[in-house]
């Protein structure tokens, strides 16, 4: 009889391993989707639509005609409780769904699995700064639709400074404890040159708002890169393209509350202070999708398969140890939990600790920035695990693939302003990911790999990439040859 | 530099203008410099490649 594999969430981890483990499973298997969105949405694009460049439409597409095509089980829910052994009236492991399309609004199935990958990806926190988010006092990026609410709000600003009034815009993290700094990166230098566009720019004060110790730490701990005779920290880098157009900064802040117009931090050093702005960009720190888990009794066991943040535990070392103790082999390798037919994949899996050097204010105040997981690492843990799934299927006892942190690396390209020819963008490698100090122990990176550069043969890549992910996405022709 | 915040000098130039490394115009001539960015893009393409390569890892 075949074997039922069930992927909660449908963002780059999910829709890849649906994809994958479709392509290698036969038939008579099953592949079910569960994601409360039918949009797929290409993420690192929202940037260009914050920004006014793209429209909604061009970063995503509708996910059920794809899953129809390719066979894959489509059902428009969200995940509310893992049943990992069943439960009293039902033998096999189970996941429990609430619909959320139009047609079946609420109502709760029991969908039973043989394995289960769940890659519900972040919950966007914004609750953990109060006045943080939209419809509050500040625009995101993080889906398409905020992106297109910050893109409305811009043009506002334009109009203004169009008139003649000058505009403060904030960009950056809105919390000590929040990741994807690369993200607000490419959204102030984005914003900055098409403000430059607009012929507007003269009229506005940009300043970056972060959590990072230094620029350029972007929650990986900084990366070095051996340049003009020199080994030199991604500080350097980002500082001077900061003031190369003229961005101010502000470092090692948290954003302990915002109000209309101002954000109020708290630095490392203890300092409190107000920032005033007309337009606040301000990303919110990730936490896990809220599920639960129970065990065949019905007795809560959601601490054990996840870890406080809501994140899931999988085969990562989770013993608290200081900074000087963190090890590159505390990183997950297979994404397999305890549960050994439940796997995470993306951003749903709990890490270990951060990578950048934890650091705390006077006050106590957390103001560290969580461990960066891009969407390069998401795919590829994705492809991963479906890969395991599908040999376990076939009689494997363990799993047979991973795609530990510590020991991939990343190609990443930041869009520093989007013109075909006079756009650039930061094209970096790093390898790995998280450093390895035992086996790197100058850096932690093997430098003959990591390697950073500006321009606009950077800009050309990111273009491409940007169809060919949504090519792969939506499985046209030869997509599985696309590398993650 | 004071890390937190931007003051301005006692000449009125932003503090980053003075301690930040800055790109000359000759590089930032070749940022956007077509002929240069062709051959930047096969390079950069194949480094991004051999990263993805090394990335994937065979089954243990
Ligand atoms: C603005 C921005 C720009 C970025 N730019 C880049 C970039 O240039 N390069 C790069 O590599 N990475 C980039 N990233 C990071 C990248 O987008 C993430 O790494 C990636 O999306 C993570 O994939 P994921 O599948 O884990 O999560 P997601 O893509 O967020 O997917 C999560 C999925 O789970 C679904 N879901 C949520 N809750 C439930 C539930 N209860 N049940 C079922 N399904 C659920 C969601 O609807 C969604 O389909 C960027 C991120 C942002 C926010």
């Amino acid at each position: 009889m075949g074997a039922r594999v069930v992927v909660l969430g449908s963002g780059i981890a999910g829709h890849t391993a649906a994809s994958f483990l479709r392509k290698w499973l036969g038939k008579e298997h099953q592949v079910v989707v569960v994601s409360p969105k039918t949009d797929y949405n290409w993420i690192p694009s929202n940037i260009w639509v914050g920004v006014g460049l793209l429209r909604a439409g061009q970063v995503l597409f509708p996910l059920p005609p794809v899953y129809k095509r390719a066979g894959i089980d489509y059902r428009q829910a969200k995940a509310v409780a893992i049943h990992p052994e069943g439960a009293v009236d039902a033998p096999s492991p189970f996941v429990e769904i609430e619909y959320t399309s139009p047609d079946k609004q609420g109502q709760h199935e029991r969908v039973a699995y043989d394995y289960l990958i769940n890659a519900t990806g972040p919950k966007l926190h914004f609750e953990a700064t109060p006045g943080l988010g939209p419809g509050q006092n500040t625009v995101s990026v993080c889906t398409a639709d905020h992106a297109v609410e910050a893109s409305k709000l811009l043009d506002e600003k334009v109009e203004r400074m169009r008139k003649g009034e000058r505009q403060r815009f904030l960009v950056g993290v809105g919390h000590g404890t929040s990741t994807c700094q690369g993200a607000a990166f490419e959204y102030i230098v984005n914003l900055e040159f098409e403000l430059r566009r607009r012929g507007v720019r003269d009229k506005a004060d940009i300043t970056y708002l972060t959590n990072e110790y230094e620029l350029g730490d972007f929650g990986m701990g900084g990366i070095h890169l051996r340049q003009g005779g020199y080994t030199t920290p991604s500080k350097i880098f980002t500082e001077s393209l900061f003031a190369e157009r003229g961005i101010d900064w502000v470092t090692r802040s948290h954003v302990s509350k915002i109000e209309p117009g101002r954000a109020f931090i708290e630095t490392l050093a203890g300092e409190e202070k107000e920032l005033a702005f007309d337009m606040a960009m301000l990303l919110p720190p990730f936490r896990g999708a809220a599920l639960k888990a129970f065990d065949k009794d019905g007795v809560d066991i959601t601490s054990r398969l996840f870890a406080p943040s809501g994140f899931m535990k999988v085969d990562a070392d989770y013993t608290a140890k200081p900074y000087e103790q963190w090890r590159a082999a505390d990183w997950p390798r297979t994404y397999q939990t305890e549960f050994k037919n439940v796997f995470a994949a993306g951003i749903a899996f709990a890490p270990p600790h951060p990578v950048s050097v934890p650091r705390q204010s006077l006050k106590g105040t957390n103001i560290t920035p969580a461990p960066p997981r891009t969407g390069m690492p998401s795919a590829t843990i994705a492809k991963a695990v479906a890969h395991s799934i599908v040999d376990m299927i076939h009689g494997a006892k363990e799993p047979t693939h991973t795609a530990s942190m510590a020991e991939m690396g990343a190609a990443c390209v930041a869009s520093a302003g989007a013109n075909p020819f006079t756009g650039t963008a930061a094209s970096i490698t790093v390898f790995p990911i998280v450093p390895d100090f035992e086996k790197y122990p100058e850096y932690g990176r093997d430098l003959k790999h990591t390697f950073g550069e500006i321009g606009l043969a950077g800009h050309w890549i990111k273009i491409l990439l940007h169809h060919l992910f949504l090519h792969k996405a939506k499985m046209r022709p030869l997509w599985s040859l696309i590398p993650e | 530099m004071n890390p937190t915040s931007l003051t301005k000098t006692s000449h009125g130039r932003d503090d980053h203008w003075l301690s930040v490394t800055r790109p000359t115009a000759m590089t930032r001539f070749f940022r956007t410099f077509l002929p240069w960015q062709f051959v930047r893009f096969i390079v950069i393409n194949f480094k991004m490649m051999r990263i993805i390569a090394l990335s994937h890892r065979p089954p243990r």
